[in-house]
């Protein structure tokens, strides 16, 4: 950059007001100075409102008991426990149908995508017809759809459907054997991870040698067998020290074993197919976006098909899919609050809905409620960002 | 310097608009005379408390006491505007002012009367929880409910008393919570849960709700107190004591006997109370700023409270209630309002 025009002779300084550089930084610190006063502002007329009403403020309520019950807990929880817990319990329900949403709707999403591209003409068909319908039909009918329509098809308790003596599924939901471990089982979970690291390692020396010598190995089969395979072996060998819990209708309902509430299957189902539709959609037109050529190139080396797809086509396709799926997964996750209308309790339904209830404190409920959903948001979009720089296209 | 000016106006007037809105809400009575309407809250439909009926016109014993306040204060018993609250709102829409009076089947507690900036003003209606359950089931007592699952509304007293009986009686039961009565209906309809429990008034207005309401019973135990009526915000007496006795008046005209039909008539009535109820004796409405008429509109245009419980859950509606305890002090009932005087 050369100097502009209208320098002045060096040594003589300008005054600071006509520096802009100096003017800019100014008016932005002024600007911060009173965004913090008004907030302050706000609050202090918050606060004083509420006391001057009588209204009970701050936080201490979360160590009071709560005293009501929830369906499903992944931690210790009665209602002898804290308004405190109920926020954990919410947290972790939200959470949890949060997760495996993220994970169903990712995999039914790219099965479809990559179906809509398929030259057999019914497969094609079908995942368009997929992706128009579950995509133009609102969320919220599509839980209730899940949990009303087919809810009621489903038996009563006394006439659940079985699968062999172990498995139950009724209308109050689907009843799993719960695994008991005995002492001798810590073994399994050591092998397990001496496993996955045996096979990264082999990983690494796969691709060295291929680079080297241009021989490879099936590497990641050779991996799936071992991570899976030993610890199998191991569980043969210390004589299967578990024991499997299972679940036996006692008055209304069954007892014992796991639980998986129709709340949840019915929330998790309408979530991960909505979203998987949208995936579906950044899928195809992220493989659609790779010029035909560089698969042609490819073909021209004569990588073999998989290859032609693992090495040239995903990697480049990845760069378009990852920015807009993190928005897909940031809606999942976000959209799962509308568990409420159905009764599942997470965060929104437990701690928004029943404990602020209970202790009329809304604007701290609803501000922690809200600082949780910004902090998941964040912290999905930062490490997708850190997953679309990894992927990123690296010029040279 | 544009950049700086333009920041100062607007905090200056923000600060403005949010002063504004500390002081708006000083004077309930003077807001609503000037408004010509009284906000009331109300459910968002429970038959014979608060529900719109075919012609979209709300009515109920908690709409009773919405038009009884508009009656005492402007002299017209359908100067009213209903906002429909679920459980989960109710509170805040009384505090920030969207609501003067909050009349939603809302049982008085200590948590509320005393931590949310709220007062009670009475008890229009002596409730307990009760059970739902399909007949199907065979049971005859909540004692046989071990492990069953429950279906319940979210954000109510409810919630909290189940919690407390399965405790004391060592049960085990799951709880399903719904957002809106309705969802709890078609949760208990799907045969998502065995149980129903709510205030045994609602179960009564939600039974006949049902597709086929001779397939569930009530059951005869009642596990809590529920004492439900009308919250008013803290800190403006005069409207705590109009909404106060809106309500005694119409408990004092069933004793009395003045109805809305003989309402005219009694006005040359020798009796001393009732004279004093309907302005003929001195002006009891003084004191919180309304004519002396106040009592004589609420009773001509609403009615007394036995002919408020008669039409809208009592043996004159599809509820089909008996008065119990909510039968006047004298009959035998909790309902005795303090002397007009």
């Amino acid at each position: 950059m050369s100097a502009s025009p209208n320098t002045r002779p060096a040594g003589h300084k300008p005054p600071f007001w006509r520096d802009r550089a100096k003017r800019a930084l100014i008016f932005q610190l002024l600007l911060v100075a009173a965004v913090a006063a008004f907030l302050l502002y706000i609050v202090g007329n918050v606060q004083d409102n509420l006391s001057s009403r009588g209204i009970t403020t701050g936080f201490g309520f979360l160590s009071n008991t709560a005293g009501f019950g929830i369906v499903q807990s992944l931690i210790d929880y009665s209602s002898q426990s804290t308004y405190g817990r109920t926020f954990f319990v919410g947290l972790l329900n939200t959470l949890l149908v949060g997760g495996l949403g993220v994970l169903a709707a990712t995999i039914i999403g790219f099965t479809v995508g990559i179906a809509r591209l398929s030259p057999n003409w019914l497969l094609a068909r079908l995942a368009t017809a997929y992706i128009e319908t579950f995509r133009n039909i609102p969320l919220l009918l599509q839980i209730f759809f899940w949990y009303f329509a087919v809810l009621r098809t489903l038996p009563s308790a006394r006439e659940s459907m079985a699968f062999g003596e172990a498995i139950f599924l009724n209308v109050r939901g689907l009843y799993l054997p719960q695994p008991l471990f005995e002492s001798g089982f810590g073994l399994i979970p050591v092998t397990f991870l001496i496993a996955i690291i045996a096979s990264i390692a082999l990983v690494i020396w796969n691709k060295r040698r291929h680079e080297a010598t241009g021989k490879r190995l099936p590497a990641y089969w050779i991996s799936f067998v071992v991570i899976f395979g030993l610890p199998l072996l191991v569980l043969v060998a210390t004589g299967v020290p578990v024991t499997w819990e299972m679940p036996e209708l006692r008055g209304f309902n069954f007892r014992g074993g796991i639980t998986v509430i129709p709340e949840f299957l019915a929330l998790w189902l309408a979530l991960s197919i909505y979203t998987a539709s949208f995936i579906a959609e950044i899928v195809r037109s992220g493989i659609q976006a790779i010029s035909h050529g560089q698969t042609e190139a490819a073909q021209a080396l004569s990588l073999p098909r998989n290859l032609v797809l693992r090495l040239v086509v995903i990697p480049q396709a990845l760069r378009v899919i990852i920015p807009p799926l993190t928005s897909q997964y940031l809606n999942l996750i976000k959209n799962s609050s509308l568990a409420t209308a159905i009764g599942y309790p997470d965060l929104v339904s437990v701690f928004a809905g029943t404990t602020l209830n209970q202790t009329g404190q809304a604007i701290e409920v609803i501000a922690m409620t809200m600082a949780v959903y910004l902090t998941i948001s964040l912290l999905v979009s930062m490490f997708m960002n850190w997953f679309n720089a990894r992927v990123a296209l690296v010029e040279r | 310097m544009m950049n700086k000016k333009h920041l100062v106006l607007l905090a200056s007037a923000g600060a403005i608009t949010l002063a504004g809105v500390a002081t708006a809400q000083a004077d309930t009575l003077e807001d609503t005379l000037e408004r010509g309407a009284v906000q009331c809250g109300v459910s968002d439909g429970l038959p014979g408390f608060s529900s719109p009926d075919d012609e979209g016109n709300w009515q109920g014993l908690d709409v009773d006491v919405c038009r009884a306040v508009a009656a005492a204060v402007l002299g017209d018993a359908e100067a009213v505007n209903y906002i429909s609250l679920n459980a989960v709102e109710r509170f805040t829409a009384l505090q920030s002012g969207e609501v003067d009076v909050l009349s939603r089947n809302t049982t008085w507690t200590t948590t509320r009367d005393t931590t949310l900036g709220l007062n009670f003003t009475g008890v229009n209606f002596y409730d307990g929880q009760g059970f739902m359950v399909s007949r199907d089931l065979g049971i005859s007592s909540a004692s046989e409910l071990d492990g069953a699952a429950i279906c319940i509304q979210s954000g109510t007293t409810t919630e909290l008393n189940l919690a407390d009986y399965f405790r004391a009686n060592g049960m085990e039961f799951d709880p399903i919570v719904f957002d809106t009565s309705e969802q709890t209906v078609g949760g208990f309809q799907a045969g998502r849960c065995d149980v129903l429990t709510s205030d045994t008034s609602q179960l009564a207005a939600l039974r006949i709700q049902l597709d086929d309401p001779s397939s569930a019973m009530i059951l005869p135990d009642v596990i809590s107190k529920e004492p439900l009526g009308p919250v008013v915000r803290q800190g403006d007496d005069v409207w705590l004591n109009i909404v106060k006795w809106s309500l005694f008046a119409m408990i004092n005209g069933e004793e009395y006997g003045v109805t809305s039909e003989n309402a005219e008539e009694m006005l040359n009535s020798d009796n001393p109370d009732v004279a004093r109820l309907l302005g003929q004796d001195g002006n009891y409405g003084e004191g919180m700023g309304l004519e002396a008429d106040w009592a004589y509109n609420i009773l001509s245009q609403v009615g007394n409270y036995g002919e408020s419980f008669e039409r809208n859950v009592g043996m004159g509606s599809p509820l089909e209630i008996e008065r119990g305890v909510n039968a006047l002090w004298n009959q035998g009932g909790f309902q005795y309002a303090p002397p007009i005087r």
